[in-house]
């Protein structure tokens, strides 16, 4: 049993590093972007297209995919959502929910139905596991994706409160209009912290083909994975998501234990009782939820 | 009234011609079975069901301010409570809207918990509920997991009398749906529905219960697609949860809402007929149909956020389905155009 509570652990290292960006998004713009999920697939077949046309190790393919995610991530604020976050709190949902329908049917026109993975690219790092006293076996790569998440969400926390650009984007998310007075400029902030959050969508794009398969129409799961993540997460800072990520990954591994159809059902249902928990003992509604995460007193 | 004063008027010319018209177009479709060819009396059903569809929506989302991206959830527990029931020895065309009650009883507990979210938070939440309740249905020994199975005491009826009877069954229930629609939004919770669209710290400011008619659309709605999803199992007899449980459905629901013209009624009616006639032509092109239907989606919502008939309405005045209240200027008012609908005389809050 602790073997598996280990390796849920772990696996919550995928979901936070998954989550970090929607949340990043949200605390920002006050936009879910639904097309999250399909844009970390996209990166995965970006990476698994590199790999298998130029034998590029998916490693150094990142190189040439996170500057793409960033420059997509700043494209999708400056033409698409800033447009629509015009029109109402509703319509970035829409245009991004037409977005992730354009991007899963693209990459099932260019790919085909086939599930891909990015394992056979990393050499023996996929299947490569430590013996952790109590005979405890991790995988290298479930260790280095924790690593990863733990270096990106400190790494965002510092970024966010030590540098001139992170106190920007943080003016901007509590009142845009203030920090334009005050010399921010609001769309570039906007522009950039999508930019950042697409880059670690192209991260959590890596991890998600190197520990599993994926085919395009894997971004609902992988959206669902990070709102649930967040959410649960939900107050206090960055490292919330982190939290939430486990919980989540550990809610699966025990619902997989109970039936063999668990696994899913079991996150959900985590994810329902925080809700559930939390609103009942708040009464103010899920508002303050998701944007809590960045907002720490300075 | 006299002539200084502003008129207020709740119906045009051009809508007492539509009134007539559709009572006309009803009339035609319902004798419609004699002369069409059992092809088309199935398309003609498809599109009942999808105007259901694009209507529940757009009173969800249009009127309400709720955007949910896991309608499908109701729409596949329509179908499944379907098989259920008649799988218990209810006779199948009643258990299509039994099935129907159950999924709004269902909505009822289902809305205290989910309208407390808000936005993004409630649309991707119904898109968790959709996941879930789509996992624990394949649970069900009857559904055997995605392989599904078949309404089959439909089977004991004729084909012909069958294909009649779904097609009368879609028909009337597209004619209840949106008529009990039409007399919500006309009535005063229809006033309470728009300001609440418009600004719902406002209205609950002046008195509106912003909750409750929250919740009156979020069951109506869920009652709505549980009966299309009831009656697609209908005419296509098989029950495969992935099917019913997929989100292309909310993704077709988007679609006809927004190119039709999102929270104006005759819109999502407009909207249903040209996605009907889309995949009509365009269906059988598989992938590049839904990318096609994605970038429209994404073009109308950056574009024309008002769709076709908002913008329509907005440039022409058309009412033809009028469920708000307009005010004219003295200058353009016509006395002695005597309405046959009752005037208002005092004007709660004008549908701009």
């Amino acid at each position: 049993m602790s073997n598996q509570i280990v390796q849920g652990i772990l696996l919550g290292g995928y979901y936070a590093l998954i989550a970090c960006g929607l949340s990043f998004m949200f605390s920002v713009m006050r936009i879910i972007n639904l097309a999250h999920g399909s844009l970390a697939v996209f990166s995965a077949y970006s990476l698994w297209w590199l790999a298998s046309q130029f034998h590029i190790s998916p490693f150094v393919g990142l190189l040439i995919v996170l500057p793409l995610m960033a420059a997509i991530g700043w494209a999708l604020q400056r033409f698409l959502l800033e447009r629509s976050a015009r029109g109402g709190a509703l319509l970035p949902i829409l245009t991004t929910f037409g977005l992730a329908i354009v991007i899963d049917n693209l990459l099932f026109e260019q790919f085909g139905a086939d599930t891909r993975s990015l394992a056979p690219y990393i050499g023996s790092l996929s299947y490569d596991s430590w013996e952790w006293p109590g005979s405890i076996y991790v995988g290298k790569l479930a260790v280095i994706m924790f690593a990863a998440a733990v270096i990106l969400l400190g790494g965002l926390q510092l970024f966010l409160t030590r540098t001139r650009l992170g106190r920007s984007i943080r003016a901007t998310s509590e009142d845009p209009d203030t920090a334009g007075l005050v010399g921010v400029d609001a769309r570039r902030a906007n522009a950039l912290a999508a930019a950042i959050a697409m880059v670690t969508v192209g991260i959590a794009g890596a991890f998600l083909g190197m520990r599993a398969t994926f085919d395009p129409y894997a971004g609902t799961p992988q959206l669902l994975f990070a709102f649930e993540a967040a959410v649960i997460g939900g107050a206090g800072s960055l490292w919330g998501t982190l939290i939430g990520g486990i919980v989540l990954a550990l809610a699966q591994t025990f619902g997989a234990q109970i039936h063999p159809q668990g696994f899913l059902i079991g996150g959900h249902v985590a994810f329902l009782i925080v809700l559930f928990i939390r609103l009942s003992t708040s009464g103010l509604g899920l508002r303050g939820l998701l944007r809590l995460p960045v907002r720490k007193p300075a | 009234m006299s002539a200084a004063s502003p008129v207020i008027e709740r119906g045009t010319p051009a809508s007492r011609i539509s009134a007539i018209a559709v009572v006309v177009i009803i009339a035609l479709l319902a004798v419609a079975p004699h002369f069409l060819s059992a092809g088309a009396v199935d398309r003609m059903t498809a599109l009942f069901i999808y105007v259901i569809l694009a209507a529940m929506w757009n009173a969800l989302a249009g009127f309400g301010g709720l955007v949910s991206v896991g309608q499908q959830v109701f729409f596949g527990l329509g179908a499944y409570f379907a098989i259920r029931l008649a799988d218990a020895g209810l006779n199948p065309f009643a258990s299509l809207f039994v099935s129907a009650i159950i999924v709004g009883a269902i909505s009822w507990p289902m809305s205290l918990f989910m309208l407390r979210l808000r936005n993004g938070e409630f649309a991707i939440g119904m898109w968790v509920i959709a996941a879930l309740t789509h996992l624990l249905v394949n649970l069900d020994r009857l559904v055997q997991g995605e392989t599904g199975t078949s309404l089959i005491s439909l089977n004991v009826y004729d084909v012909g009398v069958r294909r009649a009877t779904i097609y009368w069954l879609a028909l009337a229930a597209m004619t209840a749906l949106l008529a009990m629609l039409f007399g919500l939004l006309r009535g005063s919770t229809g006033a309470a529905i728009r300001a609440i669209r418009d600004n719902e710290e406002a209205a609950a400011s002046v008195g509106v219960r912003v909750t409750g008619t929250k919740r009156l659309l979020f069951v109506l709605a869920a009652f709505g697609i549980g009966m299309a999803g009831a009656l697609w199992l209908a005419t296509s007899i098989t029950f495969q949860p992935k099917t019913y449980f997929s989100v292309q459905w909310t993704a077709y629901m988007i679609f006809m809402v927004l190119v039709g013209g999102i929270g104006t009624f005759e819109g999502a009616i407009l909207g249903a007929l040209l996605f009907f006639l889309i995949e009509t032509w365009f269906g059988g092109t598989g992938v590049w149909y839904l990318i096609g239907l994605g970038a429209t989606a994404v073009l109308f919502s950056l574009f024309l956020p008002r769709g076709l008939w908002g913008t329509l309405e907005e440039r022409f005045g058309l009412r033809l389905l009028p469920v708000g209240y307009r005010v004219r200027l003295p200058a353009d008012a016509v006395d002695g155009d005597t309405a046959p609908s009752t005037q208002q005389s005092t004007a709660q809050r004008e549908k701009a």
